[in-house]
C-alpha cells in the first residue's frame, strides 16, 4: 500500500500541508483545500471545499441530490479535474464504486474481478487465486462463474466491491452504491461493507442522500450544502449511535433537520 | 425526536444470522439458468412453412393458367435440379460461388475492422469519412460493375471488387454503431481501473461493441453475396469462373425456366444454410451470454 500522497493540482494557492496527523496518529489519504471546480462558465458547482480524510477512515458524504457529491468523487479519483484549491490525493488514484455495478455483462464475475487485477498488471497463476479469494470475501464462491445477468443486485454489487478491492488502492469510493437496492438487501450490504472495510483496513469516502445510511456507516458524517457544494458540517459517529436505537435517532434526526434546513435555503 | 423521521438504521442479528439471510436472498434473487433442451419446433416449423409453400406452388400451377415452360411446377424445378446436379454444373456452380464469397468476404473483413476501428476512434475521420461510407453502403454495388469490368476486364477481379464495394462499408458501419452505442459507464470503468488506450481498447471497446459488430458482418455477408451474384449475372466469360449467378443467366439464355428457378432456389438455400449454421449461433451465443435473449421471439 502506497502512503505516499501525491500533490494532483496546486492553482493559485501555496502547496497544502501533508503532514498533518489527527489525534490517533493517522495520517491524512485525502487533504481538501478550498477546491472548486465550475464546467465551462456556468456557476460553482463545489466552492472551497475544505476536507481532510484520514488512513482508514470511514467517511460518509451527505447532501441533497445535484449537490456536488459525484463531482467531488470524480474530482478526488482523478476522473476529473478541479479549477480552483488544491487537493493531495494517493498516488495511482482510487478505487471507484458506482451506483450501478457496472460490471462488463460479457465477463463472469470471476473474469470481472480478474480483469481488474490484470490491468493491475497481476500475473494469471495469482490473478486467478487472488479472484476466488475476494469472491469469497464477500460471500460469492459460489456464483463465480455466473454472468452479471443471472445475479441479483444485491449480488452484483458485491462482485462490483470484489473487482473495487481487487485494484487494491489504499482508498476507496463509494457513490450510492446501494440506493437502487431493497431494504432488506440494503442492510445486508451495510453489514458486508462494514465486516470488509475492518477486515482490509481500507479508507473509504461514501456518498449518499440517505441520512439513516450516513449514520449507519461513517465513523464520520459530512454534510455537503447544494449550488454550491462545500462542506457546511460534520458530525463524529460513535458505536453507540449504531447499537442503540435511542442514540442513532436523535442523531439522524439531528442531521435530517441540518439538511433540510440547506434544502430550504434554495427555496 | 420527530414524528416524521422512519426508524433509524441500527445494526442488528448476529453474523451467523446475516451469512444466512444472504444465502437465502442469494438463492431467491438469482436466476436459476436450467437450459432448455433442444426444441423440436426449432425445425417442425420452418418445415411445415416450406411446404405450406410448395403446396401453393402446386396448386397454382395445377391451376394452368400459365405455359408449363414459363410457370414449371415444384416438380419440374426438382426434376432439373436433378439434372444439374447429376451433370456436376451445380456442384461447380455453388463451389464457385462459395469460394469466391467466402474469400471476398474475409478479405473486407480484415480490410474493414481497422478502418471501423480507426473512423469509430479518432473524431476528424469519423467527421471527415462518416457520410461517405454512409453513401457507399446506400449505393448498389452493381453499379460498380461496369467500371471494374473495364478496369479489370472479365476476371475475378472484377468479382471481388464489386463484392468489396459492397462488404466493406457495411462492416464499417456496423462496427462504428456498435462502438457508438457503447454505454458510457463502461469506458469510466476501464479508466478507474488503470486501463491503457490498448487495453481500453482490447478489454472494453472491442467486447462492448461485438453484438453490433456482428451484426455489421451479417449484413457484410448478405451484401458481398447479393453483389458476389450480381456481378456473376452481368460479367460472364473472360478467365471468369462458372458461378451461381453464371448458372442463372445461361438459364435465361436457354429460355430454361427449370434451370434458372433451381439456380435461384440454390441460392436461396445458400443464404439461409450460412445464417443457421454460421451467423444465428454466433448471434444467440453472444446475446444469451449478457442476458439480452429473455423474451425475445428468437
Amino acid at each position: 500500500m502506497t502512503e505516499a500522497l501525491a500533490e494532483k493540482v496546486d492553482a493559485d494557492r501555496g502547496a497544502a500541508s501533508a503532514t498533518a496527523v489527527d489525534g490517533e496518529g493517522r495520517a491524512p489519504v485525502v487533504v481538501l483545500e478550498n477546491l472548486g471546480k465550475r464546467f465551462g462558465s456556468g456557476p460553482p458547482v463545489l466552492e472551497d471545499v475544505n476536507a481532510t480524510v484520514y488512513q482508514g477512515e470511514f467517511v460518509a458524504l451527505l447532501g441533497a441530490s445535484g449537490c456536488g457529491k459525484s463531482t467531488l468523487l470524480n474530482l478526488i479519483s482523478g476522473l476529473d479535474m478541479p479549477t480552483s484549491g488544491a487537493m493531495e490525493v494517493p498516488v495511482g488514484g482510487a478505487a471507484f464504486m458506482f451506483q450501478d455495478s457496472a460490471l462488463f455483462p460479457w465477463r463472469t464475475a470471476r473474469g470481472n474481478v480478474e480483469l481488474a487485477l490484470k490491468l493491475r498488471g497481476v500475473g494469471k497463476a495469482e490473478r486467478k487465486a487472488r479472484a476466488t479469494e475476494l469472491l469469497d470475501l464477500v460471500h460469492l464462491g459460489h456464483s463465480s462463474d455466473k454472468r452479471p445477468h443471472e445475479l441479483s443486485g444485491g449480488m452484483r454489487q458485491r462482485v462490483a466491491l470484489a473487482r473495487s478491492l481487487a485494484q487494491d488502492r489504499p482508498l476507496l469510493l463509494m457513490d450510492e452504491p446501494f440506493a437502487a437496492l431493497d431494504a432488506i438487501t440494503r442492510d445486508l450490504l451495510h453489514n458486508e461493507l462494514e465486516r470488509i472495510w475492518k477486515e482490509t483496513g481500507r479508507t473509504i469516502i461514501f456518498v449518499t442522500h440517505n441520512v439513516r445510511e450516513a449514520v449507519r456507516l461513517g465513523q464520520r458524517v459530512l454534510l455537503l450544502s447544494s449550488k454550491p457544494g462545500r462542506v457546511v458540517a460534520q458530525w463524529q459517529v460513535s458505536e453507540e449511535h449504531r447499537t442503540n436505537a435511542g442514540a442513532a435517532g436523535e442523531l439522524t434526526a439531528e442531521i435530517t433537520a441540518r439538511l433540510r434546513e440547506e434544502i430550504r435555503r434554495h427555496a | 425526536m420527530p414524528e416524521t423521521l422512519t426508524s433509524p438504521m441500527i445494526k442488528s442479528g448476529s453474523a451467523e444470522e446475516m451469512r444466512s439471510l444472504e444465502a437465502g436472498l442469494d438463492s431467491l434473487q438469482s436466476d436459476d439458468t436450467s437450459r432448455k433442451s433442444f426444441d423440436l419446433s426449432r425445425v417442425l416449423l420452418p418445415l411445415a412453412a416450406f411446404i405450406v409453400l410448395l403446396l401453393a406452388w402446386q396448386f397454382y400451377v395445377s391451376l394452368g393458367l400459365r405455359r408449363r415452360d414459363l410457370v414449371p411446377g415444384p416438380l419440374d424445378v426438382l426434376g432439373s435440379l436433378g439434372a444439374l446436379w447429376q451433370a456436376g454444373t451445380a456442384q461447380e456452380a455453388v463451389g464457385t460461388s462459395l469460394q469466391r464469397g467466402l474469400i471476398g468476404f474475409v478479405i473486407s473483413i480484415v480490410v474493414a475492422t481497422p478502418i471501423g476501428l480507426l473512423l469509430s476512434q479518432v473524431r476528424i475521420l469519423r467527421r471527415a469519412f462518416g457520410p461517405l461510407i454512409s453513401g457507399l453502403q446506400v449505393l448498389p454495388s452493381v453499379a460498380w460493375v461496369p467500371a471494374a469490368i473495364i478496369w479489370f476486364g472479365l476476371t475475378d477481379a472484377t468479382v471481388y471488387f464489386v463484392m468489396f464495394m459492397g462488404a466493406i462499408p457495411s462492416i464499417i458501419n456496423g462496427l462504428i454503431a456498435g462502438v457508438d452505442q457503447i454505454p458510457p459507464q463502461y469506458r469510466r470503468v476501464g479508466q478507474v481501473l488503470g486501463a491503457s488506450r490498448w487495453e481500453m481498447a482490447v478489454h472494453v471497446v472491442l467486447p462492448a461493441a461485438l453484438p453490433g459488430y456482428v451484426g455489421g458482418l451479417k449484413q457484410g455477408w448478405a451484401f458481398s453475396w447479393r453483389s458476389l451474384m450480381a456481378a456473376e449475372i452481368i460479367a460472364m466469360g473472360g478467365s471468369l469462373g462458372f458461378g451461381l449467378g453464371s448458372l442463372l443467366e445461361q438459364g435465361r439464355q436457354l429460355a430454361d425456366m427449370g434451370i434458372v428457378m433451381s439456380a435461384i432456389l440454390i441460392i436461396l438455400f445458400v443464404g439461409i444454410a450460412v445464417e443457421l449454421i454460421v451467423f444465428a449461433p454466433v448471434e444467440k451465443r453472444l446475446l444469451r451470454g449478457r442476458g439480452l435473449l429473455a423474451g425475445s421471439t428468437r
